[in-house]
């Protein structure tokens, strides 16, 4: 798909430099040369925005952790110091919260156009994975850095999270204390949980670039769903794709400015703007509204599995609320095998189009369920919209690839595009 | 083997019928789900909007309504409610001279040293000093408080925002609705009442439906007519004095407010133009490639 370089030096130093270490020819051919179909839609320019989030992410959270001090008493006032005292701290650690927020917006958007354009078919199955792995890690530093600037929240959050993993028959509790550094959260778990936050986003990073590396080996996918397979039906990224997603760039960014600078607390929450108290637990804990629906997913399963007439139980609720939890997030890197179905488009497949609607409905339902309390009727709706995630992947996916019949086709790209374009002008015509 | 799948499956198909049902009913359901729910949802009341002149793209502090709220927690708040972020310094954003805040600090003591004979000493506050809270340490405080410890109120205009509930979070997107902390602290400050009968408050306690934690709290009404008289001649109500409290707090809970929406305005209106030359720019190159 890279195919052939087309990079030719001119200047003495580039060609000194290209038979010693080709890097300009690297960035030549994965960032002006490379072709991408020339029908991707918007949709598509969000992998270009995670990219720039990632960054920003890192240049701020660099900045921050100059002004941080990691350390119980100290770090809840540090993060408050920062924004009063600072100049363009307030900005700037507003900057880095709502950043996180936006970034998971991104990152949703994305991992739902990958679900329906079937980004994740052959031969994509790596390139998805690895980009799930990405996510798990946004997850893991997401949370890690929500825990720093120790509100009640932060603690909370921790002592609820580092608990899942004392649900793990045997060695639950001693892998939790290692976490902690302790038998509860404290001092040492900030400690770590810094330490570990300022690592993750450069192996994020590291796996950014093997998802990159792997999109190049094997082409985009487009909202046909055909492969390209001429020159016809591709165009070169600079200066197409470049300036396409130089543009839905600046518009996310000015959503993302709205809320920096006119919303700054509405994505998070009041109560970490309470200083952590190891004695008084909040009324409701919840995670940041990224993590609600898998905490619905974690509270739907509030029943014990054992055996039958005994009173043995196999998996109690709190490890069958994690396995669900994990397995939520789990089931993702077996997409690719579970979705049946040769055609990748969900434009040409009518019944899986709808699937997929229901299943986005139902996330952003479940999302809901994880900032309600677990009780009165939110129990049975977390049960039954959990039921439905897992339903969707598990039966639907698989079954819908033998029984759906797709709609029929374009032959190419450049086929689409010009069957388009041509009635698009007819249209036009027929109207003057 | 069979038992346990059997087990498995009867409990799914359960879930299943359950979850229809639920889900059938769930429109008039969930408002059901509040009152028969376990626990019991506060505050009672939510708090009340009121206009504020920080609210909004423009919004800004009113100085001579921050110095009014300066003064009633100066005379009221301070007797229990500490405020450990802010220094005598940030005054001068309520259009005190340093003069004037000078003589703001001196009026409290705090300890320094140790000096060169390795002895505390106190000495009057100077403007860099943290504000001075009525109590050594909380441990202090909260005996001196019948065990309720008066929480610090550096962000207390942040950290109070009730739940808003769907779909109003949905419309705040829209309206810029970012003034709960305000309007929650107006709300409790007039809020105080008798509690309505079937009520039992514990003694002690004192019943305010705005309360974000419970029916009651631990704090009397401080707030009364005349109790503070302000240098601006404006007339000291309840009503006058509450919000302008919560005005004073939401600026000591967000001191660069001016500054930043200020900022944010520049930078998205700079982002606009931005992008209204790349969607040309785009257009143009895009021009000779059907799509």
């Amino acid at each position: 798909m890279s195919g052939h370089s087309t990079y030719n030096p001119t200047t003495g130093f580039g060609k000194f430099m290209d038979a010693r270490m080709p890097i300009v020819r690297l960035v030549h051919d994965s960032f002006v040369s490379f072709p991408v179909p020339r029908n991707l839609n918007n949709w598509y320019t969000f992998g270009g925005i995670l990219a720039v989030m990632l960054v920003s992410q890192i240049i701020t959270g660099i900045v921050i952790a100059m002004h941080y001090t990691p350390e119980a008493t100290m770090a809840f006032d540090s993060v408050h110091l920062l924004r009063r005292d600072v100049s363009y701290g307030n900005t700037l650690q507003s900057w880095h919260a709502v950043g996180a927020s936006m970034f998971f917006i991104a990152v949703y958007i994305h991992i739902f156009r990958g679900l329906y354009y079937g980004s994740y078919k052959a031969p994509r199955e790596v390139l998805w994975i690895l980009g799930v792995v990405i996510y798990l890690l946004m997850m893991a530093t997401a949370f890690m850095g929500y825990v720093l600037p120790w509100g009640q929240m932060s603690y909370w959050g921790a002592q609820v999270i580092t608990n899942f993993f004392s649900a793990i028959p045997l060695v639950g509790d001693t892998v939790r204390e290692y976490l902690l550094g302790g038998y509860a959260v404290g001092n040492a778990t900030l400690n770590r949980f810094f330490s570990l936050h300022y690592l993750l986003p450069f192996m994020i990073a590291g796996i950014v670039v093997l998802h990159v590396w792997a999109l190049h080996v094997t082409g985009q996918t487009n909202p046909t769903g055909v492969e390209v397979k001429s020159k016809q039906d591709v165009i070169p990224f600079t200066p197409y794709a470049t300036v396409k997603d130089a543009f839905a760039m600046v518009v996310f960014m000015i959503i993302m400015c709205y809320f920096v600078f006119f919303l700054p607390d509405y994505l998070g929450h009041a109560d970490n703007y309470i200083v952590a108290d190891p004695l008084k637990t909040p009324a409701h804990i919840v995670p940041e509204w990224y993590f609600l629906p898998f905490y619905a997913v974690l509270r739907a399963i509030d029943f014990n599995i054992g055996i039958p007439f005994t009173d043995i139980v196999l998996i109690d609720s709190k490890l069958g609320g994690v396995l669900a939890m994990f397995g939520a997030i789990a089931v993702l890197f077996f997409v690719p095998w579970l979705d049946t179905s040769d055609v990748k488009s969900a434009n040409y497949r009518p019944t899986y189009k709808i699937f997929f609607w229901l299943f986005a409905i139902n996330a952003v339902f479940l999302g809901y369920l994880g900032s309600r309390p677990a009780e009165g009727i939110w129990i049975p709706l977390m049960k039954a919209s959990t039921f439905w995630y897992f339903l969707h992947f598990i039966v639907i996916m698989p079954l819908l690839g033998w029984f759906e019949k797709p709609l029929p086709r374009p032959a190419s790209i450049a086929d689409a595009v010009l069957a388009k374009s041509s009635s698009d002008t007819a249209e036009s015509q027929a109207q003057s | 083997m069979k038992t346990v799948f059997t087990k498995f499956t009867s409990k799914f198909s359960a879930v299943i019928v359950a979850s229809s049902l639920a889900l059938a009913g769930s429109t008039f359901a969930s408002s059901a789900a509040e009152d028969e729910g376990g626990t019991p949802h506060y505050p009672l009341m939510k708090p009340v909007e009121q206009s504020w002149s920080f609210a909004g793209p423009f919004g800004h502090y009113d100085k001579a309504q921050l110095q009014r709220g300066l003064k009633i927690y100066t005379e009221v708040c301070a007797a229990c409610h500490s405020m450990n972020l802010l220094s005598y310094r940030n005054l001068s954003a309520l259009g005190y001279s340093e003069q004037q805040i000078k003589n703001y600090a001196a009026e409290y003591e705090v300890t320094d040293g140790p000096n060169d004979d390795g002895e505390m000493f106190e000495r009057p506050a100077l403007p860099n000093d943290r504000f001075k809270g009525p109590y050594a340490n909380e441990k202090e405080a909260a005996s001196a408080n019948n065990g309720a410890l008066p929480p610090d109120m550096s962000l207390l205009a942040k950290a109070r925002a009730p739940e808003r509930g769907f779909p109003t979070f949905i419309f705040d997107i829209f309206t810029m609705y970012a003034e709960n902390g305000a309007d929650y602290i107006y709300s409790l400050m007039t809020g105080y009442q008798d509690p309505p009968e079937g009520t039992t408050v514990q003694d002690g306690l004192h019943y305010n439906p705005f309360f974000v934690a419970g029916t009651s709290l631990a704090m009397a009404n401080p707030l009364s007519d005349d109790i503070v008289e302000f240098d601006d001649g404006t007339k000291s109500t309840v009503d006058q004095q509450a919000r302008d409290i919560a005005a004073f707090l939401t600026w000591a809970a967000d001191p660069n407010l001016d500054q930043r929406k200020q900022r944010g305005f520049i930078v998205i209106l700079f982002l606009i133009v931005f992008a209204g030359l790349l969607y040309f720019t785009k257009k143009k190159i895009w021009s000779d490639v059907a799509h």
